[in-house]
Order: structure tokens, then sequence, then C-alpha cells
């Protein structure tokens, strides 16, 4: 894991957010995760391959969420259902893909998103690649983007 | 002026048609992966601009792209990449294959504005 990273990782979900909802999301101290843990309600992760593995997942309160993906659509959104999902889920994958782009030196592909409902759900991410949590607080509400990556081993 | 446009993601879409919609564009077709648009642009002649999506399910925007550059009845069909590949190398991709412009996701109604010539 390259501590560079964690900067690109903070800043394109900063700019991601001040693009899609004209909010500052505001960054608190980035920590090493320990127990596999999550108090969100819903979960949008994106997987990274090619020459480093890893993910990263965007991690919300119900309510956060619901307020988030009703002003993306201009709609009242009162459950965490389809649409919520999809629309987290395409959250995550704006932040992975901008984020791959920042990433200097390595050529990396994303995956399709998957998202995670449940409230108070787990998430483990691999275990041998440290995970990196950064907690944010919006305007919206706040919310969790964690990560890991690790470049392959060469030869 | 008539649209396709492809993403595997609802949200988008309907975030899209939001924008398109106070554009004066009505005539608005959707389709959620690239076989769908293949399907979508064979019953539909006529189609003006595709908003592409690069990842999706089934068959990606690339995929799409290639296809379509090699079929002249699509000759005048205007695509536009807009996708969350932001990697300038993704941009040159496109290009090659084909793409008339790029939009990277997230995007503001400035920039759809901005690259439809409407």
């Amino acid at each position: 894991m390259e501590a560079l990273w964690i900067n690109t990782f903070c800043t394109t979900t900063i700019e991601v957010f001040r693009t899609m909802f004209s909010i500052e999301a505001i960054p608190g101290t980035p920590r090493l995760k320990g127990e596999p843990y999550s108090s969100a309600d819903i979960t949008g992760i994106i997987g990274f391959s090619g020459e480093a593995q890893g993910s990263i997942a965007l991690s919300f309160p119900s309510d956060t969420a619901l307020k988030m993906i009703s002003t993306l659509v201009g709609a009242p959104m009162n459950n965490l259902d389809m649409e919520v999902a999809d629309g987290i889920g395409e959250l995550a994958n704006i932040v992975a893909g901008n984020a791959k782009k920042e990433i200097q030196g390595i050529s990396l592909s994303i995956s399709l998103p998957q998202v995670v409902i449940g409230k108070n759900h787990v998430l483990s991410m691999q275990s041998a690649i440290p995970v990196i949590i950064i907690p944010f607080s919006t305007p919206m509400g706040n919310f969790v983007v964690e990560f890991s990556l690790k470049k392959n081993n060469c030869g | 002026m008539k649209i396709l446009l492809v993403d595997d993601s609802a949200t988008i879409r309907r975030i899209l048609k939001g924008l398109l919609g106070p554009l004066g564009v009505s005539d608005i077709l959707e389709a959620g992966n690239g076989n769908q648009a293949l399907k979508v642009l064979a019953e539909n002649p006529g189609i003006d601009y595709m908003l592409l999506d690069w990842n999706m399910p089934e068959l990606d925007g690339l995929g799409v792209l290639k296809q379509v550059r090699v079929n002249d009845s699509y000759r005048d069909l205007k695509i536009i990449m807009c996708t969350s590949e932001a990697d300038k190398t993704k941009v040159i991709e496109a290009i090659k294959a084909g793409a008339n412009n790029y939009i990277v996701k997230p995007f503001t109604p400035d920039i759809i504005k901005e690259k439809l010539v409407l």
C-alpha cells in the first residue's frame, strides 16, 4: 500500500461529491481497519485488478444514502430499494474510476459495482491487504470510504 | 433529435434524461448494456447520438463502438462515451475506435450541453 494512495482516494472522493452534489465532503483522519466492521446500511463496492489488486467501498447510513440519491435523480427516495442501490453502486464506480486515473504508474481495471444492503452490515475485505478507512462528513450526512490496494509481485 | 442512452445504471440514465429534456431533446431511447444498445439501434433508424458507458455487463461500450463503426448503416451516428473511465489511455482508445467525443463522470449539466451539439 502506497501512502500516497490515501491522498488520492481522499481528494478524488472530495472532487466527486463536489461535482455531483455541490457539497463539501470533509475527510476525517484515515485509519487502518481492524476488525471487519461497518455501521452502514448500504455499501457500494468496486474491485481493482491488473497490476494491483484490491477494492474500494463507499458505506452510507440509510438517511444519507436516501438524501444523496434523491438529490441525484431529483425525486424523493424513501427506501433502500434497487433504485437507491443502483445509485450507490454508480457513485462507487465514479469514485473508483477517477481514483484509478490518479494512481500513477500502474495499470488497473475496475469491476462492475456490487452493492450490499443491510442494517449495520459487516464488510470484510481481503485480509492479506491492509484496509484504510477514511470517514467523511457532509451536510447530507456522514459516510465512509474504505479501500485496499496492493501491487502485484513481479517475477 | 433522437438520442440513445446506454448505461447499466438506471440512475445515470435518469439523470441524463432529466438534463436532456430542458435542452429540447424529447426523443430519448435507453439501453442497459451493449447488446441491448445494438438491438435498439437496429430497431430504431435515425438515431443521431449515442451516449455510451464503457463498463457494462454482457457487452461493454468499446465493444459496441467497434461493432457500430464497421456498420455503414450507422455512419452518421455520433457516439459520445460517457464513463467513469477517466484515464488518458482509455480516452485515446475510444477515439481511435471511432468515438466522436468523451465525457468523464461525474458530469455537470454544462458539460453535457457543451459536448452535444444540438
